[in-house]
């Protein structure tokens, strides 16, 4: 390359950058994969605001990035386990969620939840729980407990999954053991530890993309989220998806105001856009996770409707519950014998 | 040319050429499902479903993923140009040389970025950059492009190290007896006996930035995404053969490079 | 004088001092830009891991402005959660011992197939080497993850290689090849091959084979030519291929995720994990360190060696 054509190919990369900062704009920060494409279109249409969507694949990245400043986002979509977090850091601007137009289709039951009391810092975005997904024509006993995993049956053994995710992990072989989540007991972590090191060998591999692998009937069982189950199912009908009667994990992921936003009013507009029955429906149709707006249902693709992953059975309701961060010390606990558990 | 034993040739080392041959057999094989599923109708990678194109489509009406792939290639091909010039100054600056102090401090920096686990470069990075973002509001391409420049430059290096160390002097040294200024003998000796060293290591620069996920990860800013970072947030979710389609047409898009190469280079030939 | 810089056989004096210092100087002026951008973006970010390392993990990641030591003594010393007892941390040391095993086997397995094939490019007819150099980077010119993700289709229990096998009758139950090292293995292989094959051909290129005619004219075998003046000859460029696949090998973390199944880390992962949900970026620096530590020594070891053949040619 010629050095006049590098040095105007230069001069163009570099003043794109002040293109960024211009009005009508949103910087979005969430996760791959997770934006409906037609959302952002029916958002751009109605408002005249471009979006420009950047990805990041866990929340550690989420929250380094934000932290360190500099990034020119405006809107992130952490989980609610770490929503306190941000919070307890000032990286959030309380934008008054629950003054915005749209909040009165909030469901009631997420309308104050633990970790954003009185729903000021964020608007729902999904939601779901982690669970047991099992391929019923290997093994057709009860799959409501994390014994599946832990204590698995014969006909399971070598062909199971488990999600690497180390709190929710950890916090199943707490909660199959009887114990309560972060808790800093010794006894009992040590009795997760051997559990979880004596569970090891009986499984295939701890990793993500398991869709296809049930499709292929490479797996029968896994420790996993529910709107995987879902689409697992879509393709391989005999798969089924466990609820834990022992106590199961449950998640929601909501978008959050970034305190050094620049496109505040832009980014208020699209935290009430997605309150709004129809656009809620439309992000749950791309991931195929519930939300939390009353009145989507009708926005939602009609599998969705009568999915027992998507929609908790009455029975297992009960046993669900949102797990917070647990504190610096307790999580040194687990990372170590998560480290143990992987070498 | 020496003739014995009826057909020796001197170049021919036993079984060299069949095991060349089944690496490059084997550097495409893995390829072939890759592209065969770009054309699966069903959105799984492993189940076959029918012929279709439709995530060719999808590919191509997806924003995301031209944006990313064009950054993707221009980030490439700026920080590779670059780092190979770098490089090569470097190269001579080392090699072939009498000793001197810090001869061995260049050449550990120059290659440090080879030792150094990404995400270690990668969250160091992010501080830094962090910080000067907040003091200039620049929030431009220079850092993911000075970024991946650092980490090339030892991939651009240690080619063009190795051919210069292999070059003899004789000819620069009879280019220096013609009267030949250094600059000269640098320009018409050096660096043309050079080249080949010059285009392995920029090309070696090339595919190493293309590749980068970690370190761009965490240098981008918003709407800096190159396709293995646009890629890897895939990556938790689902894949589709969306991907495989991208990379079908990335593949293309080299073949027709190569082919072009070789037709301009026949030309320069006669 | 022109020229004076390139000899190395004047008598010494104040010219050849002279001379010389010109040409360090010339040196240094060479090097300044590579250098300035490598401090900027790669050594410099360096020194804050170093000061990282000895600093309090912050409550949710990142570091808390508190002076300690504790990240350095937890790379080699296990202080066991439950009953405080001291011990070597034998989690690292294995992590660390199936890094350096598969990156070292990595390294021989691209070498044994990567010289071949250097060999053979370089052995081409001159106008075709460029094209067979592409056809080496034409499948990396798709994505690291992409190629894993492919190599993972065909060692699969359902992929090419066991329908295959099936197919023939070699086999009667699919190999279970993936989720084991041999997978990362082969992972990492397909993945860095053909940064040992282009140092190698850049090296091999220039090489004289008239050498070669010579010593089959005093009737030296093959192996004897391969190993006495081929080898010794392209040397740079066997070391050069050598330190581009070990050291990636060594930190890599995606090939061995995705094709290793996530149940044996290796030291990239381990180092991820302190960054990432582990959240200790203390000891996810001393770690990284401590691999920069054991790298940095292999690598003077290479330099040295190196040197002293270097010194024998190009003059």
């Amino acid at each position: 390359m010629k050095v006049a054509q590098k040095s105007l190919l230069a001069g163009v990369l570099l003043s794109m950058s002040s293109i960024a900062l211009a009005a009508g704009q949103l910087n979005l920060y969430n996760w791959g994969n997770y934006t409906n494409p037609k959302l952002i279109e029916k958002f751009e249409k109605e408002t005249g605001i471009k979006v420009t969507i950047t990805d990041y694949d866990s929340n550690e990245t989420a929250l380094a990035k934000v932290r360190a400043g500099g990034h020119g986002f405006d809107l992130a979509v952490p989980s609610h386990s770490h929503l306190p977090i941000w919070v307890s850091e000032g990286l959030l601007a309380n934008p008054r969620v629950d003054q915005m137009p749209n909040f009165k289709n909030v469901a009631d039951e997420w309308r104050n939840p633990d970790w954003d009391p009185g729903r000021q810092y964020s608007a729902p975005w999904q939601w779901g729980s982690v669970g047991i997904m099992v391929d019923t024509s290997v093994y057709s006993g009860d799959i409501n407990t994390f014994g599946i995993v832990l204590d698995p049956p014969q006909e399971l053994v070598g062909k199971i999954n488990v999600a690497p995710e180390m709190n929710d992990v950890i916090t199943s072989a707490i909660l199959y053991l009887g114990g309560e989540a972060c808790t800093g007991d010794k006894q009992l972590l040590r009795k997760v530890r051997d559990k979880l090191v004596e569970a090891k060998p009986k499984w295939k591999s701890m990793d993500y993309g398991v869709i296809e692998k049930f499709a292929g009937r490479d797996l029968a069982a896994s420790l996993y989220w529910n709107g995987a189950a879902f689409r697992a199912r879509l393709k391989n009908p005999d798969v089924r998806y466990g609820y834990p009667r022992e106590g199961y994990s449950l998640w929601a992921d909501a978008v959050v105001l970034l305190k050094d936003a620049k496109n505040v009013e832009e980014a208020k507009t699209f935290m009430n856009f997605i309150m709004a029955p129809e656009n809620a429906g439309l992000i749950s149709e791309f991931a195929r996770y519930a939300n939390s707006i009353v009145g989507s249902e009708q926005y939602m693709p009609e599998d969705m409707a009568t999915a027992p992953e998507v929609i908790i059975p009455k029975e297992f309701i009960g046993f669900g519950k949102f797990y917070p961060t647990c504190p610096p010390d307790v999580q040194k606990m687990y990372t170590a014998i998560w480290t143990e558990l992987q070498k | 040319m020496v003739i014995r034993r009826g057909a020796f040739v001197i170049k021919r080392m036993p079984g060299f050429t069949l095991v060349a041959l089944a690496c490059f057999f084997a550097l495409y094989m893995p390829l072939a499902p890759l592209v065969v599923y770009s054309f699966n109708e069903g959105n799984n990678i492993a189940l076959w479903e029918g012929i279709s194109l439709r995530w060719y489509r999808e590919a191509w009406d997806n924003e995301l993923v031209q944006s990313a792939a064009i950054r993707s290639l221009v980030v490439a091909t700026v920080a590779s140009v670059i780092a190979t010039v770098l490089a090569t100054m470097v190269a001579l600056a080392t090699t072939r040389t009498r000793p001197y102090r810090g001869q061995t401090t260049i050449y550990a920096l120059v290659n440090q970025p080879l030792i150094v686990p990404e995400i270690v470069t990668a969250v160091a990075l992010l501080i830094l950059f962090a910080m000067i973002k907040q003091a200039t509001n620049y929030h431009g391409y220079a850092y993911l492009i000075g970024a991946h420049t650092a980490f090339c430059i030892p991939f651009a290096y240690l080619p063009i190290r190795a051919r210069l160390e292999g070059m003899d002097r004789v000819l620069e040294t009879a280019a220096a007896d013609l009267y030949a200024t250094p600059w000269r003998a640098f320009k018409r000796v050096t660096l043309p006996l050079l080249l080949p060293g010059i285009f392995a290591g920029a090309m070696l620069a090339f595919v190493i930035s293309l590749d980068d996920v970690v370190i761009t990860e965490f240098v981008k800013s918003a709407g800096q995404d190159t396709l293995p970072t646009y890629m890897l947030g895939q990556l938790r979710r689902t894949i589709t053969p969306e991907i495989n389609a991208i990379s079908t047409v990335l593949l293309t898009v080299s073949v027709i490079m190569v082919t072009l190469i070789f037709f301009l280079s026949r030309k320069k030939a006669t | 004088m022109p020229g004076a810089a390139g000899r190395s056989t004047m008598p010494s004096g104040h010219l050849e001092a002279q001379a010389y210092r010109k040409e360090v100087k010339r040196n240094w002026l060479l090097s300044t830009p590579a250098l300035i951008v490598l401090l900027c973006a790669a050594s410099g970010p360096l020194l804050i891991m170093v000061l990282f390392s000895f600093l309090t993990p912050g409550d949710y990641g990142g570091v808390k402005w508190q002076w300690s030591t504790e990240a350095w003594f937890q790379v080699a010393f296990y202080k066991d959660i439950f009953d405080d007892t001291v011990s070597i941390a034998d989690a690292h040391l294995s992590i660390l011992w199936r890094s350096v095993r598969l990156s070292f086997l990595t390294t021989l397995t691209a070498f044994l197939l990567g010289f071949p094939t250097a060999y053979f490019i370089a052995t081409r007819p001159p106008e075709t080497r460029n094209i067979w150099l592409f056809l080496v980077t034409i499948p990396f010119w798709t994505n690291l993850l992409i190629r894993t993700f492919a190599i993972l289709e065909i060692i699969r229990n359902h992929g090419v290689i066991n329908s295959f096998l099936l197919g023939i009758g070699a086999i009667d139950q699919p190999l279970d090849m993936l989720y084991t090292d041999v997978a990362i293995l082969l992972g990492m292989t397909y993945v860095y091959i053909p940064l040992m094959i282009l140092p190698i051909y850049a090296s091999m290129e220039r090489f004289d084979f008239r050498l070669v005619e010579a010593a089959y004219d005093l009737y030296a075998s093959r192996w004897r030519v391969l190993r006495k003046i081929i080898l010794p000859l392209v040397k740079p460029g066997v070391i050069a291929g050598s330190i581009l696949v070990f050291i990636p090998s060594l930190g890599a973390y995606v090939t061995p995720r995705v094709l290793g199944g996530g149940k044996n880390l290796m030291l990239g992962n381990l180092i991820e994990l302190q960054f990432g949900q582990g959240r200790n970026w203390p000891l996810g620096a001393a770690l990284s360190l401590t691999l920069l530590a054991i790298v940095m020594i292999a690598l003077i070891f290479y330099v040295r060696s190196a040197q002293k053949d270097g010194g024998r040619h190009g003059h």
